[in-house]
């Protein structure tokens, strides 16, 4: 699965993207922001206030229970600043 | 519809034009703009960058597009967003609405600015004398955007 971070979770993370394998049991946007925040200083950090952190899975916004099975793109952000 | 996500300025007249040119049926056009500030909350602005989500912008423009025809009738929307390096004065975005009468274009203008604010995948980093930072989420843009969500369906 490709995981893409945009704005200050990219910054934080110190990439802009890359594949990720997440062990079985990780099925949701939430836990699999729980798994991310494990893997690393750079992550805890990026990953320290998840409730602001916004996800989209194959470009589409998803909330923390979505299911992430199947998904090919997951993307997190922070709110959006647009227009 | 026509959506575009570049980082080129863009002709808000010569957009507009596109819309209704050859046309006789629309008799209102409502266009918006969307311009840098040269300060916020009272501090001064040096520059704002604007990152974006390939793809995922355009989907979802398009997909709020797409619910504004569904809501009002309208003869043609165009919005174009801009990424990139802007300094104050500098265009960012642009919301073109078409319809027969003013009150559709002119409801459907702000549903689809409401939504682009707080929807659409852009953030804006400014750039301030001495210090660079991510512009935070206002409460009261996701107040205008939900507003929305109980609002009368006009089709119903």
């Amino acid at each position: 699965m490709k995981v893409l971070y945009f704005a200050w979770v990219r910054e934080r993370v110190g990439k802009a993207e890359e594949e990720i394998a997440p062990p079985e049991g990780v099925g949701t946007v939430a836990e699999l922001m729980d798994w991310l925040a494990g893997r690393g200083e750079e992550y805890a950090h990026a990953f320290e206030n998840r409730r602001v952190i916004r996800a989209a899975l194959d470009q589409a916004h998803a909330k923390p229970d979505t299911a992430i099975a199947g998904a090919r793109e997951i993307a997190f952000f922070p709110p959006m600043t647009g227009g | 519809m026509t959506v575009r996500i570049q980082r080129e300025p863009f002709d808000a007249a010569a957009e507009a034009k596109a819309i209704t040119a050859g046309r006789t049926d629309i008799g209102a056009v409502v266009t918006f703009t969307g311009i840098c500030r040269g300060s916020d909350d009272g501090q001064p602005v040096a520059a704002l960058t604007l990152e974006h989500y390939p793809g995922m912008a355009e989907a979802e423009i398009e997909r709020h597009v797409a619910e504004a025809e569904r809501r009002w009738p309208l003869m043609g929307v165009t919005v174009v967003h801009r990424f990139g390096r802007m300094v104050p004065g500098d265009d960012i975005v642009l919301v073109v609405t078409a319809a027969s009468h003013r009150g559709d274009a002119f409801a459907a203008a702000e549903f689809l600015m409401d939504w682009l604010k707080t929807r659409a995948p852009f953030w804006k980093k400014e750039e301030r004398p001495g210090e660079a930072g991510w512009v935070a989420a206002r409460d009261s843009d996701d107040d205008a955007a939900t507003r929305w969500e109980s609002a009368p369906d006009p089709t119903k």
